[in-house]
């Protein structure tokens, strides 16, 4: 079962990866902590450039390039140009050539089951973050209401990593905490509860809810305490 | 009934769509007197159309339009952060997790119970798809029909006096919001799962099944 701290060790291994292969890395990590059979982000340029890293085997990917899967994968045209993370049981695995493809991915190991979320990044950039895994409805029902916030934020956060690797990128407006994040994460990285930040911030609660969720994901952390230890590392907030 | 559809699906939905952009000229224009752009249809459209959207339709037993709202992800381009940068204080909004609720409109032939359907529609987003919370700007009027229909945001901060007063707001999902709106807007849980579950598709027959099938 993925802990909060081994989802921390994640994060951190992939905020010092260095080098494009090295996503490999950490997709493997995400299947052993979260316990599923596979994982894999899909990447697709404007170009209409692929690249792909996961757990499947070498055979199932390169049948999949053979046989222009992209083209019948229902995964692939439910999930692309949307936004919303698409359990596969939603998808529609009635057509014939996409029952055969279903079969043939099986053979090859896919899970029968299978959570992904589209990420749409900018300039048309288009990835997709899949988890598989063999299982029962019941089996998956539970994982998917248990993990999908966290693999939905590890799925931007893959993909603001891989956009960081083009080579003819536009650099990216940063994207600074803003003074009052800071101010928030240092209160409460000093021990101060909730209540007594936003008292004195002299906001409420509730906006001081959106300025933790707001500098939680411009940090790439799952949660407070992950976010709070990033902006200290990273030398933002000084405790 | 309700329907979800992203923007490049509309054209699968044509009249409906037209009846959609129309009502939303009737409402912010005409009525509301906003300054948007009205084309040569009749059809009120923004730059956030032209992104994907998803828009949620309540469309009536003729199959014409009685009311809809527009969601997209606060990771790309929104209203919030683009338009009412005062309102966040210059901290643009920005996660996955929350989606951000636009052009919320009724058509003048809706009953009372659009409305309540609409936001029936929004909570069955947040917990079919993990999605805890939504952002939203709105005018003072809104407020009480909010509360109304069982289902209020918290104020994160306002601006501008009397009639010109609007707000940003979060909604967080909570099941009883779920299940008190369901009630207000007499619509049961399992008829608006089932509406749902005919756009984004069902997690209940397995992959076995319909393998065979």
């Amino acid at each position: 079962m993925a802990t909060n701290t081994e989802l921390d060790k994640i994060l951190e291994a992939l905020d010092a990866t260095t080098a494009l292969p090295g996503l490999q890395a950490i997709i493997d990590r995400i299947c052993s902590v979260f316990a599923i059979d596979h994982a894999m982000y899909h990447w697709v340029d404007s170009a209409g450039d692929h690249y792909y890293f996961g757990t499947y085997s070498p055979e199932w990917t390169q049948l999949y390039q053979e046989k222009n899967y992209t083209r019948i994968d229902p995964v692939v045209t439910g999930c692309y140009q949307r936004f919303h993370p698409v359990d596969w049981r939603r998808l529609d695995w009635s057509p014939k050539p996409v029952r055969e493809f279903f079969k043939d991915a099986m053979e090859h190991g896919v899970g029968n089951q299978g959570y992904s979320i589209p990420i749409r990044g900018p300039n048309g950039q288009f990835a997709l973050f899949s988890v598989s895994h063999h299982s029962d409805g019941a089996h998956w029902d539970k994982f998917t209401e248990q993990h999908s916030r966290d693999l939905i934020l590890i799925g931007h956060f893959l993909n603001r990593k891989a956009l960081e690797f083009e080579p003819d990128r536009a650099p990216e407006k940063a994207q600074p905490l803003s003074p009052r994040e800071l101010d928030a994460l240092t209160l409460l990285g000093i021990g101060y509860s909730r209540a007594q930040v936003a008292q004195t911030l002299s906001i409420s609660e509730h906006t001081l809810r959106v300025y933790i969720e707001s500098a939680r994901f411009k940090l790439g952390a799952l949660n407070t305490t992950h976010a709070i230890a990033r902006a200290v590392s990273c030398g933002m907030v000084i405790i | 009934m309700l329907r979800y559809i992203y923007a490049d699906d509309l054209k699968a939905h044509a009249k409906l769509a037209h009846a959609m952009f129309v009502d939303r000229a009737d409402q912010f224009q005409t009525r509301l007197g906003w300054d948007v752009q009205v084309d040569d249809n009749g059809e009120e459209r923004d730059q956030y159309d032209a992104l994907n959207p998803l828009y949620v339709i309540w469309e009536m037993p003729d199959g014409s339009h009685g009311g809809s709202m527009r969601f997209l992800p606060t990771t790309g381009p929104v209203m919030v952060n683009d338009v009412f940068p005062e309102l966040t204080s210059g901290n643009p909004i920005s996660s996955p997790l929350i989606w951000e609720c636009t052009r919320f409109c009724l058509s003048r032939e809706a009953s009372g119970s659009v409305a309540g359907a609409l936001t029936l529609a929004g909570l069955e987003i947040m917990r079919n798809l993990a999605i805890p919370h939504f952002a939203g700007v709105f005018d003072r009027r809104m407020v009480r029909i909010y509360r109304s229909l069982g289902f209020s945001p918290e104020i994160i901060s306002s601006m501008g006096t009397g009639r010109d007063r609007i707000s940003l707001g979060l909604w967080e999902y909570n099941v009883q919001a779920y299940h008190r709106v369901a009630q207000r807007a007499e619509v049961s849980p399992q008829l608006s799962q089932r509406w749902f579950d005919l756009s984004f598709g069902s997690t209940v027959s397995p992959l076995s099944l319909r393998r065979a099938g």
